[in-house]
């Protein structure tokens, strides 16, 4: 039984990396989207550049980087594992949210842009009446998609010795229990599984028109 | 004095010269048909006037107001080109419904949000809304779809949903309105259900613009029809003058083509 309390306590940070990460990652991505999209060449350029590195290498490598490098080269070491794994992955899923985005509104047409103009609509209008709604729709399977390798990828935060639930799962196998490392994958499963749930209920909420 | 003065508007895309000069002006409640082949600048011409292209040289006045001039070299703050621009209402080709709204609140839409500008917005807003939806469904009354408020676009037919594109632009109650090829998008069974609608239009005297493929219907409607050729016009008159007495040889050879 204390086996299987020792794993839920490891999952609770899987799942605070996971919503903090979220909460975080979903708006910073439209700012990173936005940058990309700019009509001011260096920004655009810049934040291209950024995209490419973080999608570029893998994420286990950045944890490190954001780990080690404030110590390193500013002499200012990262006071907690915790606050380092909340950065890289934070960073690490802006990044791919923001390419999500930007296929998104790229997706719709001009003429819906042009028709808001005719209206008499701000651009502001036009975004978030007119774009916003369908850019959500178009993109709700490729969030999906990378929200669920998300939940999976707080394994991840293992690798900076951050006390998630593989952590818990290893010391027991170490110990030479092995099935809790094992039983971690049903901890993975179900919160797949809530999520499959509840963005099958979403794209069926947003199924009442389509484009 | 005229509605509408176009004046020597001129349209380059990078060394493509689309429009070279274009002269014209209409007078209030006059229906003026374009008509030439694709690339004559027809399309092109409409963009420049509703401000969804910037024409490279030329004026355009309304009621006597200059609302475009080339040449002004200030910056106009983005309030005062939309108020300029709310003096034309457009129907594209495509339509361009939002499909995520229905029918009503297609037409709604821009109404409501541009009510939110009025001063007595805050204590008159229920009253407002209220006159506004009024408004959109004796629209959309008017162009037959009073049973359709509560649609989908996806759930309509291509020749209800010009319809409803041409009540979303007439709630706004502009001054012209401009269709581009408002049936090219349509089978030609439907065609006549758009052109009704436009006739419907004109007896209540409209003042229109229609670029059109539609010979039979520009003779039909129109006041007056030009005829643009390669960025110019190539005639301006009645429909009797342009159709039936071309004096260009290019527009008979464009005429006995089309019809």
């Amino acid at each position: 039984m204390d086996k299987w309390l020792s794993l839920v306590d490891g999952f609770q940070f899987n799942l605070i990396l996971f919503f903090g990460t979220i909460i975080a990652a979903v708006p910073l991505g439209l700012i990173i989207c936005f940058c990309s999209m700019s009509k001011f060449k260096p920004l655009s350029y810049v934040s291209k550049v950024f995209v490419w590195i973080i999608r570029g290498t893998p994420l286990m490598l950045q944890l490190f980087v954001v780990l080690y490098a404030p110590g390193l080269l500013l002499h200012t070491p990262m006071k907690s594992r915790m606050t380092a794994a909340f950065v890289a992955f934070i960073i690490n899923y802006a990044a791919y949210f923001s390419e999500i985005y930007r296929g998104g509104i790229e997706g719709i047409p001009r003429g819906q842009y042009e028709a808001g103009q005719v209206l008499g609509l701000t651009k502001l209008q036009v975004f978030i009446r007119v774009v916003l709604m369908q850019v959500v729709k178009r993109i709700m399977a490729p969030m999906s998609n990378e929200i669920m390798t998300l939940v999976k990828d707080t394994s991840l935060a293992r690798t900076i010795a951050v006390a998630e639930i593989m952590m818990s799962a290893e010391r027991f196998s170490k110990a030479g229990v092995i099935w809790p490392l094992f039983a971690t994958a049903l901890f993975f499963l179900a919160m797949c599984g809530l999520l499959t749930l509840l963005f099958n209920f979403i794209e069926k909420k947003l199924d009442y028109y389509h484009a | 004095m005229a509605i509408l003065e176009v004046k020597n508007i001129c349209k380059s895309f990078g060394d493509t010269e689309v429009l070279k000069g274009i002269n014209f002006s209409m007078d209030r409640g006059e229906i003026i048909s374009v008509i030439g082949s694709s690339g004559s600048g027809k399309t092109t011409l409409l963009r420049c006037i509703n401000f969804l292209e910037t024409a490279t040289k030329g004026q355009i006045y309304v009621d006597g107001e200059c609302i475009f001039d080339a040449d002004y070299k200030g910056k106009l703050t983005a309030s005062e080109i939309r108020r300029r621009q709310l003096n034309f209402g457009l129907v594209f080709q495509s339509f361009n419904l939002f499909p995520q709204y229905n029918v009503l609140k297609n037409v709604t839409l821009a109404p409501r949000l541009l009510a939110k500008e009025r001063p007595d917005f805050k204590q008159n807003k229920q009253q407002i809304y209220e006159e506004i939806d009024r408004h959109a469904e004796e629209l959309l009354d008017r162009v037959g779809l009073a049973e359709k408020l509560d649609a989908y676009p996806c759930e309509l037919s291509g020749g209800q949903q010009q319809r409803v594109s041409i009540a979303r632009a007439l709630a706004l109650e502009p001054k012209i309105l401009f269709f581009d090829e408002p049936t090219s998008a349509l089978d030609p069974e439907i065609t006549n259900e758009i052109l009704k609608v436009i006739k419907s239009l004109a007896q209540k005297h409209m003042t229109m613009i229609i670029v059109t493929h539609e010979i039979e219907f520009a003779k039909s409607v129109s006041d007056r029809i030009i005829f643009m050729n390669e960025g110019i016009v190539l005639e301006d008159g009645t429909p009797d003058e342009v159709i039936n007495n071309p004096k260009n040889e290019r527009t008979k050879a464009f005429l006995s083509k089309m019809l």
